[in-house]
């Protein structure tokens, strides 16, 4: 790996990057308003109040412009697999089929079965089976978000499967240790709270633009009212599943821990940085390294969030770039050395099998499972370091702007809750233009989640085991290119057409009871 | 039953005001993605370039061993 096609490896992880963010701007308010839309319509089948049923029904709507213009465009990211990452997805098959296997089951049979009776069984079927479709959408859709999760989380954290040398492929051992990683449990909550989180602020958004122009009060109070709660109770939750991945992110990941919180040299009480401009730094002789011209500290919080403990060393990009022996880090040279011998012994094993030297085969494999956790290090060996080392101010400050809008969300919930339930919201307009200029903020605050998540472990594809540069399919980077411009082009164009759609409906409103058969 | 599940989505469809505009999107959406995307830019790469599990394995030891 010393003749690194550079611009192949970026275009192709450009193209990724644009089409999962595009991806993801449809995927949450999916995975949120249906549940929000569930909540509404029970109410309507325990009150029988038919303001519930508008309420319901133009939400409904909502989510169904916005669940059709997203759907499939997650497939174009199963094609990147197979056309840009070869390597990779032969590398990983068997563990994801089964996942991925069973969201399109699920996703096939749960979501599209049950939104056909939310949409067209209004006034059709009985009020308690359209309402069980509905929440059957909202935990099929959620369902779906589990498998891809679990998935990605694999990436982060391989468990539950073993390297099959004969076929250069991962092979599953154990199901349930891949579902039931805890960096997936984690990651699957946090991913579906936050998505709550954007839904509840998106709902407030659009009820606030109906209050500001005063259209449908009773509407768009009894939606904040739906929406703040959910909103609330979904962010206590990110809080416990926030400090969950980063513990996990600590003891599996640490370059992303060190590079996300810039933390150079490691310690003991490490500090949090709540608040930290960073200074570019010139020196080449120091990998990476990133100091503070402000920040705004509190002591210990930073090993406490790791290690729950605030005397905990966490280590910093130094201790795991040159070695910390005190605390049993290995340096990146040693673990370079490790993984070519890795790599070594598995081209050996592989001639050793094709003559028929059983016993030399042998030798080789042992040697290949000893040095196989620094598999991925050894296309290192004779490349710079700082390749291993993640984009810093990235990680940092798209942790911190979306820790803030958190937040922000949270103190949003709050106050215009209270407002709303003392019936003072409709004259606090600073409340509501800030309530509407947060759906914006909601979007921008789950992007920067996953460029925490993902560009915080680069260039790990598979943590410690494949990179990209060994990852990537030898294809021509101007295919690549042209591609990543196609894509660009077509997830505009339906981003544009949901917005527009989307505000047509908005502006149209909730329909009257008498003519709502037609709305869907 | 089936004439029923049919009518269901038939009245379904029929009735659909915003929706017919959403199924035009999902259908050209759709077509591009498989007929265009997927046809022309995007063939599976170690389908196409190689007949046989083994020939796979082999080529991918070999390009993460070289």
């Amino acid at each position: 790996m010393e003749h690194v096609d550079f611009s192949l490896v970026d275009w192709s992880r450009a193209q990724f990057a644009l089409t999962a963010m595009y991806h993801y701007l449809f995927v949450p308010l999916t995975l949120g308003l249906s549940f929000i839309v569930a909540f509404m319509e029970t109410q309507y089948v325990r009150t029988s109040n038919p303001e519930w049923k508008r309420i319901t029904k133009f939400w409904m709507t909502l989510f169904g412009i916005n669940f059709a213009i997203g759907v499939a465009t997650g497939l174009i990211l199963e094609f990147e697999f197979g056309t840009n990452w070869s390597n990779y997805s032969w590398f990983v098959g068997d563990i994801f089929g089964a996942p991925l296997a069973i969201e399109g089951i699920m996703a096939f049979f749960l979501e599209s079965t049950f939104i056909a009776v939310m949409f067209f069984g209004w006034n059709k079927v009985s009020k308690k089976f359209h309402l069980i479709s509905t929440w059957l959408v909202a935990i099929g859709s959620n369902l779906s978000a589990l498998w891809i999760l679990v998935a990605n989380a694999w990436m982060q954290y391989p468990a539950g499967m073993k390297f099959n040398p004969d076929m250069a492929r991962n092979e599953m051992v154990n199901f349930w240790e891949v579902l039931f990683s805890p960096v997936a449990m984690n990651k699957f909550f946090h991913t579906v709270t936050s998505a709550y989180v954007l839904s509840s602020v998106f709902v407030i958004g659009v009820s606030a633009w109906f209050l500001l122009k005063h259209r449908e009060l009773l509407f768009a109070k009894k939606s904040i009212i739906v929406a703040s709660v959910f909103g609330l109770v979904a962010s206590l939750l990110i809080i416990i599943t926030g400090d969950g991945s980063a513990r996990n992110m600590a003891q599996h990941q640490p370059m992303k821990f060190a590079a996300m919180e810039n933390l150079y040299k490691g310690q003991q009480n490490a500090p949090l940085a709540v608040i930290g401009l960073l200074q570019k730094n010139h020196t080449d002789t120091i990998i990476r390294k990133q100091d503070f011209t402000f920040k705004i500290e509190i002591p210990s919080l930073l090993s406490i969030m790791a290690f729950q403990d605030a005397n905990a060393y966490v280590p910093g990009v130094d201790d795991l770039v040159n070695g910390n022996k005190q605390h049993n880090i290995l340096s990146y040279k040693e673990r370079t050395e490790k993984g070519k011998i890795s790599i070594m012994s598995l081209a050996e094993y592989k001639n050793a099998k094709k003559t028929g030297n059983d016993s030399i085969a042998n030798v080789a494999l042992t040697k290949f499972e000893e040095n196989y956790a620094h598999f991925g290090y050894g296309y290192y060996a004779n490349r710079d370091v700082n390749e291993l080392v993640p984009n810093i101010p990235l990680t940092f400050y798209s942790f911190r702007i979306m820790v803030g809008l958190g937040f922000h969300f949270i103190a949003l919930f709050l106050v215009i809750l209270i407002l709303t339930k003392k019936d003072k919201i409709g004259k606090k307009r600073f409340i509501l233009y800030t309530a509407l200029w947060s759906i914006p903020l909601a979007y921008i605050a789950s992007e920067l989640g996953w460029i925490v998540a993902e560009v915080g472990r680069q260039p790990w594809v598979i943590q410690d085991i494949l990179p990209s540069i060994a990852a990537v399919s030898q294809i021509k980077p101007a295919s690549v290119q042209l591609t990543f411009w196609l894509f660009f082009v077509i997830f505009t164009g339906l981003l544009i057409a949901e917005i527009k759609i989307m505000l047509s409906q908005i502006k149209k409103g909730p329909e009257p009871e008498s003519v709502d058969l037609k709305t869907n | 039953m089936l004439k029923n599940i049919f009518q269901f989505y038939f009245q379904g469809f029929k009735n659909m005001t915003i929706g017919k505009k959403l199924w035009t999107i999902i259908i050209i959406k759709l077509g591009i993605i498989f007929l265009i995307l997927k046809l022309f830019f995007f063939p599976n790469f170690l389908n196409t370039n190689f007949k046989t599990d083994e020939e796979r394995s082999n080529y991918i030891i070999n390009q993460l061993t070289k």
